[in-house]
């Protein structure tokens, strides 16, 4: 053999070697596909591997996230804190990010402690330091919407003496719920360990939407027999036009579309503490809107405070989401609130609903441009200019506010009566409650822009009209004038 | 120099054997990934991959589903050009969904919006060639899904 043959047969093998390597590789890669593409195949079936059993007393989120991980994973993230242009979900101080509020809240809880509202991991804990609780008397009928309570009111119905069989479970939660709204805080607490879960809002036999909480239960019932009209809510005008037989119950009547707002409208919305047992009520006797939640207040003569300065019986707005989500073009279209406070994402071949519910700003590819193509930085820049203009707007309603106070001040001082400053007093209510009505919803205005100019206007209206009586009361009114400018003069 | 001849042979046998491994691999997966449908004009090969799902349900409710199926917008008419679109977007697709690196939700390119204006004037060239304020269409100037956008797949939900 000589060394070209030797050389030859060695190069024969060193290509037999790389032509070998090279069709392994490749057949790796081929392998590869296919388990990728049986992997996605898989997904697509959506199979649910049922580990554990699920009933209506599993309260604990961790137990649900067991047979429904994807879910349960974006659950999780509510703890995330996050900073928005007008809000997101870090507890900054309201009261010094504007000081007006202390003026406007004076001789009320909310003067003291009014921070921004954190994510759905915080609602029970947050509840416990609040200066509201820690520093004031309050009921256990806040924890209708600070914790995951429809168990803790079946219990409580029990003891109420309802019958403990199936058909009489929701009169035993009824009965439960009147019971610990009556309740000191401290008592009530005790019977609730967990922030809102999966049972509150999803049947835990078939997973379907359904609606749990006993005051919106009632709320959505008496909002049906209005004559509001509610076109966003189809479901209740085809119960109006019925026979209307049995009263309208969502878990029958509304479809799964209206299902993904009315779960949120369990707690998003305006309420107040009925009576001596502090019974939770949501007040839309004639409707949604702001004057006819004024109206029903008016007529069960109903005030939150009475405020420190200018004596008037005034009211606090809560978190009207979804009254103002009604006015608004979303509603008018369809679009829930869980389309964008909890788009649709995909993992791999599977598309969940995202369970971190969070601004849509913060998501907005999802949230926003499966409907509305443009790009991510248009879509943010109309959304800030309607919550600019509505801030603008708000600011001036709340000089307008302060300003009535003032002048609602110095009237007294200089000898006005009771009787004189009764006028004034019911201004300052209408004012403030409009005000309010917008400030304290969270969506600085976005929810239904002009909705919520219309309020602001009517706001402004009302203080400066209010203002104008002050005066006119104020011994040696016209002298008086100068003393009730604006606190921080808008140029 | 038998020994040498033996080997070769040996050699070619456990490469004919490897080809063949990767032959059959590769028809299987292409026959387990449907891969022939793609060839098809059946919308339904469009959601094998469940991404464009919501696009054919939009279109299953939408003015055109009578009318044109997705390859009668989204792709050319001519042979070489229909089967050359098919493969880029085939290309461009699963490598998307394989490496799952894509924006969601999903957009057309400008290149295939372009294709679907053309096919827009392909069928309808008789009631929009005269319109003197679409004097450009198939080009740059104006776009009829702009103003039409339900038309393929229903209005956005």
């Amino acid at each position: 053999m000589d060394r070209t043959v030797q050389a030859n047969e060695r190069g024969g093998v060193a290509l037999y070697l790389l032509v070998a390597l090279l069709v392994a590789a490749a057949t790796v890669g081929v392998m590869a596909l296919y388990s990728n593409i049986a992997t996605r195949k898989a997904e697509a079936t959506q199979t649910v591997f049922k580990v554990v059993e699920l009933t209506e007393g599993t309260i604990n989120a961790a137990e649900w996230g067991k047979n429904f991980p994807r879910q349960y994973d974006t659950y999780k993230r509510t703890v995330d804190i996050e900073r928005t242009r007008h809000g997101g979900s870090d507890a900054f101080q309201k009261l010094d990010d504007d000081p007006r509020w202390r003026v406007l809240f004076s001789g009320y809880a909310f003067g003291v402690d009014y921070r921004e509202e954190r994510g759905h991991a915080y609602m029970l804990s947050d509840q416990d330091t609040t200066e509201r609780v820690t520093d004031f008397k309050q009921p256990a009928a806040c924890l209708h919407c600070h914790s995951s309570i429809i168990p803790a009111y079946y219990k409580a119905g029990l003891e109420a003496g309802v019958p403990a069989d199936e058909a009489h479970r929701q009169e035993a939660i009824m009965k439960g719920f009147e019971k610990v709204c009556a309740m000191p805080f401290a008592e009530g607490r005790k019977l609730v360990d967990h922030p809102v879960s999966c049972v509150d809002c999803h049947d835990p036999d078939t997973m379907a939407l359904r609606v749990t909480r006993p005051g919106f239960l009632n709320g959505i019932k008496v909002l049906a027999k209005s004559s509001d009209p509610l076109p966003h809510l189809p479901s209740v005008e085809r119960w109006r036009s019925g026979d209307r037989a049995r009263e309208y119950d969502p878990n029958i009547d509304a479809s799964r579309q209206e299902m993904r707002s009315m779960v949120c409208s369990q707690c998003h919305v305006e309420y107040y503490f009925k009576g001596e047992g502090k019974l939770l009520t949501y007040p839309w006797q004639y409707g949604l809107k702001v004057e006819q939640i004024e109206d029903y207040y008016n007529d069960v003569q109903w005030k939150d405070w009475t405020h420190k300065v200018s004596g008037a019986p005034v009211l606090k707005a809560q978190h009207p989401e979804f009254e103002m989500w009604s006015q608004g073009i979303h509603a008018r279209s369809g679009v829930s609130c869980s389309d964008c406070h909890m788009p649709y994402v995909r993992d791999g071949a599977v598309k969940v609903s995202d369970h971190h519910v969070r601004s849509p700003m913060l998501n907005v590819a999802r949230a926003c441009q499966s409907c509305h193509r443009y790009d991510e930085e248009e879509i943010k820049s109309r959304v800030a200019t309607i919550q600019d203009r509505t801030q603008k707007l708000m600011i001036r309603a709340e000089e307008a506010t302060v300003a009535l106070i003032k002048a609602i001040e110095a009237a007294k001082t200089a000898g006005a009566s009771d009787n004189d400053l009764a006028k004034p007093r019911e201004l300052h209510r209408k004012s403030q409650w409009r005000l309010d009505f917008v400030a304290a919803e969270n969506s600085m205005g976005f929810h239904a822009p002009q909705e919520a100019a219309r309020i602001l206007g009517e706001s402004i209206d009302y203080a400066r009209q209010g203002e104008i009586e002050a005066i006119k009361v104020t011994p040696g009114g016209g002298a008086r004038v100068s003393m009730v400018a604006p606190i921080n003069p808008i140029q | 120099m038998a020994t040498s001849r033996r080997n070769r042979v040996v050699a070619g046998v456990v490469l004919s054997v490897m080809v063949g491994v990767l032959s059959g691999a590769a028809a299987f997966t292409f026959a387990y990934a449907e891969g022939t449908s793609y060839l098809s004009n059946d919308p339904a090969a469009c959601m094998n991959c469940h991404v464009m799902r919501e696009h054919h349900d939009g279109w299953s409710k939408s003015p055109h589903h009578a009318f044109a199926t997705c390859n009668d917008c989204h792709v050319p008419h001519d042979l070489v050009g229909k089967y050359t679109a098919k493969a880029v977007h085939g290309w461009r697709h699963s490598k998307a969904f394989t490496m799952q690196d894509f924006h969601e939700p999903i957009r057309i390119t400008p290149g295939d919006l372009k294709l679907v204006e053309q096919n827009c004037v392909r069928c309808h060239s008789s009631l929009v060639g005269d319109l003197p304020g679409h004097g450009g269409i198939g080009g740059n100037d104006v776009n009829c899904v702009h103003c039409h956008a339900g038309i393929g797949h229903g209005a956005p939900r």
